[in-house]
C-alpha cells in the first residue's frame, strides 16, 4: 500500500494566470490578480475585490475549443486538466488506465444562477442548456468527454478541501493498483452564489485580504482550477520526462466543532498534517515550507495557526498563504496549490505571502514575505480546510 | 466488503422495518416521496427542525444503521450525493433572485454544501475520522462504496460509515420533468447509510465486487457481469436475485436484457425503482434491499427470500452510468 506516487504534470488557471508558467511568473513578481469583479454580473462587484481568471466566457470557450454553452466551471477545468496532461506527455498513445477526479463545489451554478429569475417567473421559463452542467458531476463529464477519459470518472465536493481529497484519491487508486494515470484536481468558477453565501457571513474583506496577518479582516473569492497528473511507478519510468515529485504523504480528518467555523484548538486540520506527517514517515523538522490553507478570516487563520505550534512546537518550518495572490479558490484550492508547491520544490525556491505587516506567527522569518531563492526544498506540506469541518494536508517531496 | 447494518427512509416503509414491508402507491402523482419517521428518538428535536429532508433523512439512517451495528465511534464517513442539498440551495437562490442580492441569511448557504450530510453525521457524533462526498451523478454511492472498500483494504480494523442520500424538492422535479426525466418512470429519492467492514462477524450480507462502466457497449456490460461472477466462482444459474434498475422507460431495455440473460433464468428479478422512484444514488437503496432479503426479509414480488445466496444489482443510467454489485449472503 506504500507504492510510490509520482506527480507527473501540472496545470493551472487563476486569477494571476491562464496557465502554470503565467502563475509562476505572478508569484515570483509579485503580482497579485485581486481587483474589482469585472465578468461576473453582481450587485456586489465594487464592493469586493476577487481574484477572476481574466477572460470572459467567450474567450474561455475559444480557447477550450468549444460552443460557448458551457459552465464556466468546466472551461477552467478543461484548460487546467489539459495542462497537467500535455505537461506530461501522456497523448493515449499508451493505453494507460487512466481516471479523471475532479473537485468543485459550485459546478454550473454560473449557469444555473441565470436560468433561476427566469425560472422563478414562470415554472416553463429559462433555457434549460443552462441546467444541463448544474450537478458538480455534470462538469466532470464534460471535461473528461474532452479529455477523452473513460476508465474512470469521479467528482469530489468536500467545500474547500475538495480537491486535496480528490488527489488523495487518485493517489489511493494508483496505490491499490486500481489506475495507473490520474489527473486530479478541482475547478471553481466565480459565482453570484457563492459570492452572496460567504457576504452573509460576513466572512468578505472589502479590502485585499492580509492572510496570517493580525490585522486580517477576511477573504477574497477567486476563481480557477489546479490539476496535477498522478502516475505509478512504472508509468513515470514509462515518460519521457522525469517526474516532479512524489506524493509521500496525505490525510483527511475531521473537525467536527461547527458547520462552518473551525475549532479553536486546530482539531481538525493538526489530526490532517498529523496524518500525513506520519504516512510520509518524515519528521515535522523534514518540511522546508507549508502552503498554508490561510484564507485571511479571523477563525481560519487562528485555528491553523494554533494547530501548526501543535505539531512543529518551536522549530516552524516558513509559510505563507498564495491566497494573498489567488483569494479562496474554493474547491480548486487544494490543486492550485499543489501546482504552487510542486513548482516551489521544482524551482527550489519560497513562494512569498503578500501584504503582512504583522505576522500572526511573529518569530523572525517564519513567515515568507518575499519570493526566495536557492533554497533547498525537500518536503512541502499542503494545507486545504473547509466547510463541514473536512480538513486535508498533502505531503509532496522531492524525488 | 461485509455489511454489518443497513438503513434506508424510502418512499416505502423501509425504515426499522422488523418484517418486511409492503409496497405502498404513487401518491403525488408521478413523484414518489419518502415516507418519513418519527424522529425523535434518534435526534434532538431542536436540531432536526433546523434540518433540511436531505439532512435528517442522511442523519437518521447513519445513526440507525450505528445503532444497529453497535458502533459510536466509526473509522470513516463516505457519502455518495448526486444533486446534494437541493432544499437550501433553492431556497438562498430564490432569495436571491427576489431580494437583488440583498438582506440575505447564510442559514440555506451553510446548508447548501455537498458535504453537509457528512458533516452533520460527524458533528452529531463528534467524530473526527476521514470524511469524505462524492457527487458524480449515478456513480456517487458506488464511488463512496469503492472507497471504503480501499479504507478496508487499507486498514483491516477499520468501520466505514457510508451510504448515499438524494432528495427531490418541487423545483427540481420540475426541472427534471421538463428534461423528460419523469414520462415513463416516477421521480424518486431516499437515504440510506450502511456499516461496512473487512471482517465477517455478525455480517448480514457481503458485498463481494463492484464494477462501474461509462458509456459501454452491450458486450462489454456482459463482460463485465460474467467476470464478476467468475471471479467468485459462480456463472449462469448460480445468483438467486437480480435487483434490476429497468423501468417502463425501454431506452436502455437492451443492457438490462443482456444482464437478465447473462444471469440465467433461476434469477428472481425485482425492479426496485418501482418502489423507490429514479434518482441517481437509487443503488443505495437497491443494496438496502439486497440486505434486507439476505436476513429473509420479504419485499413485493418476492413472498419468499429464503433462498436467496447471491444476488446481483445493475443498474443502466441514461446518462452512460452502469454499475454492477455482487452480493451474498452471510
Amino acid at each position: 500500500m506504500s507504492a510510490p506516487v509520482y506527480i507527473a504534470g501540472l496545470g493551472a488557471i487563476s486569477g494571476i494566470g491562464n496557465d502554470v508558467a503565467e502563475n509562476f511568473r505572478a508569484l515570483q513578481e509579485g503580482r497579485a490578480g485581486l481587483s474589482a469583479i469585472r465578468y461576473l454580473d453582481t450587485v456586489h462587484k465594487n464592493t469586493f475585490p476577487a481574484g477572476e481568471v481574466k477572460s470572459s466566457n467567450e474567450e474561455l470557450a475559444e480557447r477550450c475549443g468549444w460552443m460557448g454553452s458551457d459552465s464556466r466551471t468546466a472551461m477552467l477545468g478543461y484548460l487546467a486538466a489539459r495542462e497537467a496532461l500535455d505537461d506530461a506527455g501522456i497523448n493515449g498513445s499508451v493505453a494507460y488506465r487512466t481516471g479523471l477526479i475532479s473537485a468543485t463545489s459550485v459546478g454550473g451554478m454560473d449557469l444555473t444562477e441565470h436560468f433561476y429569475p427566469h425560472f422563478l417567473a414562470n415554472n416553463s421559463g429559462g433555457k434549460l442548456r443552462q441546467v444541463v452542467e448544474h450537478e458538480c458531476g455534470a462538469v466532470t463529464e464534460k471535461m473528461a468527454a474532452a479529455l477523452q477519459v473513460t476508465d474512470f470518472v469521479s467528482t469530489v465536493s468536500t467545500a474547500c478541501s475538495s480537491s486535496a481529497n480528490a488527489i488523495m484519491l487518485g493517489a489511493r487508486m494508483i496505490r491499490n493498483g486500481l489506475l495507473d494515470v490520474v489527473i486530479a484536481g478541482g475547478t471553481d468558477a466565480l459565482s453570484c452564489f457563492t459570492l452572496n453565501g460567504f457576504n452573509t457571513l460576513m466572512i468578505l474583506d472589502q479590502q485585499l485580504c492580509q492572510p496570517f496577518d493580525q490585522q486580517r479582516r477576511g477573504l477574497n473569492l477567486g476563481e480557477g482550477a489546479g490539476f496535477i497528473v498522478l502516475v505509478s511507478e512504472a508509468v513515470a519510468k514509462d515518460l519521457s520526462k522525469p517526474a516532479y515529485a512524489k506524493l509521500t504523504g496525505y490525510a483527511n480528518a475531521n473537525d467536527a466543532y461547527h458547520q462552518t467555523a473551525s475549532s479553536p484548538d486546530g482539531t481538525g486540520s493538526f489530526l490532517a498534517m498529523k496524518g500525513a506527517l506520519e504516512m510520509s514517515g518524515l519528521k515535522a523538522s523534514d518540511i522546508d515550507y507549508i502552503n498554508l490553507h490561510g484564507t485571511g478570516t479571523q477563525n481560519n487563520d487562528a485555528s491553523e495557526s494554533t494547530a501548526i505550534r501543535r505539531i512543529f512546537g518551536n522549530s516552524l518550518p516558513r509559510m505563507s498563504s498564495t491566497k494573498s495572490f489567488t483569494g479562496h479558490t474554493l474547491a480548486a484550492c487544494g490543486g492550485l496549490e499543489a501546482v504552487y508547491s510542486i513548482k516551489a520544490m521544482e524551482q527550489q525556491c519560497l513562494l512569498p505571502g503578500l501584504r503582512i505587516s504583522k505576522p500572526v506567527i511573529e518569530e523572525e522569518g517564519v513567515m515568507v514575505n518575499e519570493f526566495t531563492n536557492g533554497i533547498p526544498v525537500k518536503n512541502i506540506l499542503s494545507n486545504s480546510f473547509g466547510f463541514g469541518g473536512n480538513c486535508s494536508s498533502l505531503i509532496f517531496s522531492a524525488i | 466488503m461485509f455489511i454489518t447494518a443497513a438503513s434506508a427512509i424510502s418512499p416505502q416503509k423501509s425504515f426499522r422495518n422488523a418484517d418486511g414491508f409492503t409496497a405502498v402507491p404513487l401518491t403525488e402523482g408521478n413523484r414518489l416521496v419518502c415516507a418519513e419517521p418519527d424522529y425523535s428518538s434518534l435526534i434532538e428535536p431542536k436540531l432536526i427542525r433546523r434540518m433540511s429532508r436531505i439532512i435528517r433523512m442522511g442523519v437518521a439512517t447513519a445513526i440507525d444503521a450505528l445503532q444497529q451495528a453497535g458502533v459510536t465511534d466509526p473509522s470513516a464517513i463516505i457519502t455518495g450525493t448526486a444533486y446534494g442539498c437541493l432544499e437550501d440551495t433553492g431556497i438562498f437562490l430564490k432569495r436571491m433572485v427576489e431580494n437583488k442580492e440583498e438582506m440575505l441569511t447564510p442559514t440555506a448557504f451553510i446548508q447548501s454544501t455537498h458535504n453537509t450530510v457528512g458533516a452533520q453525521i460527524a458533528l452529531m457524533l463528534k467524530c473526527n475520522a476521514y470524511n469524505n462526498t462524492y457527487v458524480h451523478r449515478a456513480l456517487s454511492f458506488e464511488t463512496a462504496l469503492l472507497d471504503t472498500m480501499m479504507l478496508l483494504k487499507e486498514n483491516g480494523t477499520s468501520q466505514v460509515l457510508v451510504g448515499a442520500a438524494d432528495e427531490l424538492t418541487d423545483q427540481s422535479f420540475i426541472i427534471l420533468e421538463r428534461f423528460g426525466l419523469f414520462r415513463k418512470q416516477p421521480a424518486g429519492e431516499g437515504a440510506a447509510f450502511f456499516v461496512a467492514k473487512a471482517s465477517p462477524d455478525a455480517a448480514i450480507a457481503e458485498v463481494k465486487g463492484i464494477r462501474t462502466l461509462i458509456n459501454p457497449g452491450t458486450q462489454q456490460v456482459e463482460d463485465a457481469v460474467k467476470t464478476l461472477l467468475q471471479t467468485h466462482g459462480l456463472g449462469a444459474g448460480d445468483v438467486q436475485l437480480l435487483l434490476s434498475g429497468r423501468t417502463a422507460d425501454t431506452a436502455m431495455d437492451q443492457y438490462y436484457n443482456v444482464v437478465e440473460q447473462t444471469i440465467g433464468n433461476e434469477a428472481a428479478v425485482i425492479q426496485f425503482k418501482a418502489l423507490c422512484g429514479e434518482y441517481p444514488t437509487s443503488t443505495s437503496f437497491a443494496l438496502w434491499l439486497a440486505c434486507n432479503t439476505m436476513q429473509g426479509k420479504t419485499m413485493p414480488g418476492m413472498t419468499n427470500a429464503s433462498h436467496v445466496r447471491y444476488a446481483v444489482i445493475y443498474n443502466a443510467d441514461k446518462s452512460g452510468y452502469h454499475s454492477i454489485m455482487l452480493i451474498s449472503k452471510c
